[in-house]
């Protein structure tokens, strides 16, 4: 009783907090300073389309890393809690076989997706999205890949080999750019570049790529971990 | 914002505290991870009409790809517990 009492009190304060905060909301008519300083000065300084890009990649570099990191403590843990159970030579459980329609959809469907991550990645400074998202749809290529053959095993020397070579590289591009130009992960070690083609912008397309590669690894180690884990 | 697409938010948005109260309050699992799913898909179309079209792909291949198949996984693991 006490309980619910309290569950209804709280979830009455957290009502009356946003029913404030949304009559109490108008839209700005100008933008406030942060945001007119990047509308302003992305194109000139970094040279990227996508602003949202230049700020995650260059202006708050650091918190991608921090991210990145993130999802590797993730993907590293969801392995190591996962070994135990992965018994070595264990009987291997017969599945049941997957259909027609999925085997055959994810032959034809399986190239499209890892095209269209790659493409989100290595254009992340152009059109909407970039390392994360890319990664993420490349990774779904990989679910794609399980769901059709429940027994395949992935190679996972390859994917921590590839994991690895971008965090790494993602670091020495970072401490380049604090070498050669203003500051750790800035982007101008390469030329800027003619705004809005591919090759542009300087290191972005690079550090994306690489976070892309390495969120993709990431995912992929984590599904691989759970679909390889024995029964407990 | 023209009234047909905040017609079509406002139904968008009462179909995701739906489907939200399916994947709390629903008795069976697999339907409730689910409309999980369905959660994370709307609120992605939500995003992008709101103009961010980097969170709506965040959110469309993460929240409504991955993590989906994730509980799915993890629900074939834990199957044949104390409470299924």
């Amino acid at each position: 009783m006490i309980k619910r009492a309290a569950a209804l009190l709280l979830l009455t304060i957290i009502g009356g907090i946003f029913f404030t905060l949304l009559t109490g909301y108008s839209a700005d008519e100008n933008l406030n300073l942060t945001a007119q300083y990047y509308a302003e000065n992305t194109a000139k300084d970094i040279g990227a389309a996508n602003i949202v890009t230049a700020i995650i990649v260059t202006y708050r570099g650091l918190d991608t890393l921090g991210e990145v990191t993130v999802l590797f403590l993730a993907a590293a843990i969801v392995g190591l809690v996962l070994a135990r159970s992965r018994g070595a030579g264990a009987a291997q459980t017969v599945k049941a076989p997957v259909g027609e329609l999925l085997t055959t959809g994810s032959h034809s469907l399986l190239p499209l997706i890892l095209l269209l991550g790659i493409y989100i990645f290595v254009n992340g400074h152009l059109t909407p999205g970039g390392g994360f998202q890319g990664g993420a749809v490349v990774a779904s290529a990989m679910l794609l890949l399980l769901l059709a053959n429940p027994v395949k095993r992935f190679n996972h020397r390859l994917i921590s080999i590839i994991e690895s070579f971008s965090g790494f590289s993602y670091v020495v591009i970072g401490v380049l750019g604090l070498l050669l130009a203003g500051g750790f992960l800035d982007n101008r070690i390469l030329p800027i570049g003619e705004f809005g083609q591919l090759f542009s912008a300087g290191a972005i397309p690079l550090i994306y790529s690489l976070i892309g590669l390495k969120v993709g690894a990431e995912f992929s180690s984590i599904l691989s971990n759970l679909s390889e884990a024995e029964e407990l | 914002m023209s009234a047909l697409i905040l017609a079509m938010v406002v139904l968008l948005a009462v179909v995701l505290i739906g489907a939200a109260l399916v994947a709390i309050k629903g008795k069976s699992l697999p339907i409730a991870i689910l409309s999980a799913g369905l959660v994370s898909l709307i609120a992605s179309v939500l995003f992008l009409v709101l103009a961010a079209p980097d969170v709506a792909m965040t959110e469309a291949a993460i929240g409504s790809g991955l993590t989906t198949f994730l509980f799915f996984f993890v629900l074939s693991r834990v199957r044949g517990g104390e409470n299924d």
